[in-house]
């Protein structure tokens, strides 16, 4: 039993890090239709971003808890202007074009950061600081849930829940569910779609900085390739929940980490990934939507 | 009638020689087998170089016994088809032992020709572990650790230094750190002195590895064998001790590495990790590089400190057995210690060099430092 619980942590952590990440694939999804491949590099600038400010305050000598916020601050404020930016250059002029130059641009814009980080710091690991620190209340429990886990798993269902409330009641979410729902009469009613769907942008890449800064930390490396593998298993995690569902996000997420874990855990890691992926093909073939994807009626 | 007297004599003359070899040759003809040329070229020639400075050096000294060392060296692209016909013209020009071969396909090819004539081979780079350990190649000897020593290092080191019973071997499913992972496996269960209660592999560059963790705590592991690199190592071995997990882990020389130390930081205290062992600081592997440059102008390049031993290795039993029939120079080989740029060694029956390969190395205070 205590096993099982132990397992059952490890793969709550997995999965708040992947659902944290997978919110931001999701929302671009949900509001334009859009698999922006380039979000993990989004994650990945975040963290670099941090790691810069949290290394240069940390020789200034602050205090823990205001380089946590400063890193953090600095890092959202960075990555969401590369999301604007890349939205506005690589997504904006082909908004028109079928859908499949949108996603291959998203491929190029990926690689494109990936080497430009590699070629502007270096292929080799960097270690990044432990910015969060071992709370003492959490000792008795240290053995199977460290601190960093549990502050990855509530800022992974604060995330969930403000995207959520932000979407349903506040005249952006509205104007966002309305973008979403369809683009030419959303104009047509005076909702400025582009400027929503920078913000959309703008919000995920922000979300996706922090879960950077917070997931570097609780594995203590970064370099230029973290987003691509982590991307891939958040994206997985979002389609399995229903792509363009918020809640979705983050409960494919959270299956995905637990199948994984238990995988490892009672049968063998060397399997972990063939686990997680049958189980994706298994839910996407009774449910094609995703576990909390609507199924769209086709528009005529 | 005088005739005869002298053609019998002669025919007496030349089974004495075709007996002992020595005294009928007027020079110890040493082979040079390996890539001269092609792709792999820059792994052989080193070797060539070496092989001319030591025989240079026993030359000028009066070489042995009275005899100069002549040198015979064959190129055989590091290509097994190309490799048999090497040995065969090696052992037609009348060669008495050889430095080579290179690679270790091109040497087992070549190895059975060799045996056949009666000649001892010593590589200064072939790794494979079955050239030693099948039996199958009496006459072969090397200077240079095969693919599973550093294995046995790990496996000997946690079994008769530390004195662990309960071990997990971990893996990252790459050819080289599963590769380890599997030697580990097999000594651990052929030394019948420890059990190994996990062996698995793991998803490099995965985001969290608490589970694998969790499943090393609950296997009751006392330590760790890690095969793979230090990113994975440094993530596991973080997490174990976050998780509050004390096990001991021992890995390889992908996380005899500084970065390693550098991004586990306070995590990394105390891992041991195999390593080459360093001869950097021994006076006659300073004296071959400087000689090197000396007379080829500049810096030596792979292998080259391994032929260079293998050279004055295989002389010296020459040397010592006053023969070059097979049996007298494993003998030599086999029983006299010599001083060489790799350190001192000797070789075991199966013909590994003992005191050359892996040490173990552990981080304290943020460095690795020999275990002694």
């Amino acid at each position: 039993m205590e096993y099982f619980i132990e397992l059952f942590f490890s793969g709550l952590t997995r999965g708040s890090i992947y659902a944290l990440i997978a919110l931001g694939y999701t929302m671009v999804y949900g509001i334009i239709g859009l698999i922006n491949f380039a979000h993990g590099e989004i994650y990945m600038i975040g963290a670099f971003t941090s790691f810069v400010v949290a290394t240069v305050l940390s020789i200034y000598g602050f205090p823990l808890l205001s380089i946590i916020v400063l890193a953090g601050l600095a890092a959202a404020v960075w990555s969401a202007s590369y999301g604007y930016t890349i939205e506005k250059i690589a997504y904006r002029p082909l908004r028109q074009a079928p859908r499949l130059s949108a996603l291959i641009s998203a491929i190029g814009m990926s690689i494109f950061l990936q080497n430009y980080v590699l070629l502007a710091q270096s292929s080799d690991f960097q270690p990044f600081p432990e910015l969060i620190p071992d709370f003492d209340f959490m000792e008795p429990y240290a053995h199977f849930v460290g601190s960093s886990d549990v502050v990855i798993l509530f800022t992974t269902a604060l995330a969930m829940a403000g995207l959520t409330l932000l979407i349903k009641f506040s005249r952006m979410g509205k104007a966002m569910r309305a973008t979403a729902q369809d683009r030419t009469m959303a104009m047509l009613v005076g909702i400025d779609v582009n400027r929503v769907i920078s913000l959309t942008f703008v919000i995920g890449s922000a979300l996706a900085a922090i879960g950077g800064m917070l997931i570097a930390s609780h594995i203590g490396q970064i370099n230029f390739f973290i987003g691509f593998i982590a991307g891939i298993k958040a994206f997985t995690a979002a389609v399995l929940g229903g792509i363009g569902s918020i809640p979705g996000a983050v409960l494919g997420g959270f299956v995905l980490g637990l199948t994984e874990s238990f995988a490892t855990g009672y049968v063998s890691s060397d399997y972990e990934d063939v686990f997680a992926f049958s189980l994706l093909v298994l839910i996407l073939i009774f449910k094609p939507a995703g576990l909390l994807g609507r199924e769209e009626a086709e528009k005529v | 009638m005088n005739k005869r007297v002298v053609q019998k004599l002669l025919a007496v003359a030349l089974g004495f020689g075709l007996a002992t070899p020595l005294m009928a040759a007027d020079t110890i003809k040493l082979g040079v087998a390996g890539a001269h040329s092609g792709d792999l070229a820059s792994y052989g020639l080193p070797s060539v170089n070496a092989a001319k400075l030591v025989v240079e050096q026993i030359n000028a000294g009066g070489g042995i016994d009275g005899k100069m060392v002549e040198l015979l060296i064959e190129d055989d692209v590091c290509k097994p088809e190309v490799a048999t016909n090497t040995a065969t013209k090696l052992i037609s020009d009348g060669v008495h032992v050889v430095l080579g071969h290179i690679c270790s396909g091109a040497t087992k090819a070549a190895l059975p020709i060799y045996n056949n004539a009666g000649v001892v081979v010593m590589s200064p780079s072939a790794t494979n572990p079955e050239l030693t350990q099948s039996g199958d190649y009496p006459n072969f000897y090397r200077t240079i650790a095969s693919d599973d020593a550093q294995a046995r290092t790990e496996v000997d080191f946690a079994l008769n230094v530390l004195g662990l019973s309960k071990i997990a071997v971990i893996h990252d499913k790459g050819d080289y750190g599963k590769g380890l992972a599997e030697f580990a496996r097999l000594f651990l269960e052929k030394s019948g002195k420890a059990e190994v209660t996990l062996f698995e592999g793991v998803t490099p560059g995965a985001v969290d590895y608490s589970a694998v963790v969790q499943k090393i705590k609950r296997s009751g592991a006392e330590a760790v064998i890690f095969g793979g690199y230090h990113p994975e190592a440094s993530k596991i071995i973080t997490q174990m001790r976050k998780k509050r997990l004390d096990t001991i882990f021992i890995s390889d020389d992908g996380v005899k590495d500084d970065t390693f130390i550098k991004v586990a930081g306070k995590y990394a205290e105390g891992v041991y990790a195999t390593g080459p062992k360093d001869s950097s600081s021994n006076p006659l592997s300073k004296k071959a590089v400087e000689e090197h440059k000396a007379k080829f102008g500049s810096d030596p390049g792979a292998f080259y400190e391994n032929a260079y031993s293998a050279a004055l290795a295989l002389l010296n039993a020459v040397d010592k057995a006053d023969s070059t029939d097979m049996e007298a120079v494993r003998n030599a080989l086999q029983n006299n210690d010599v001083e060489t740029p790799v350190g001192r060694i000797r070789f075991d029956k199966i013909g590994d060099a003992m005191g050359v390969g892996f040490a173990m190395y552990q981080v304290k205070d943020g460095q690795y430092v020999e275990v002694k």
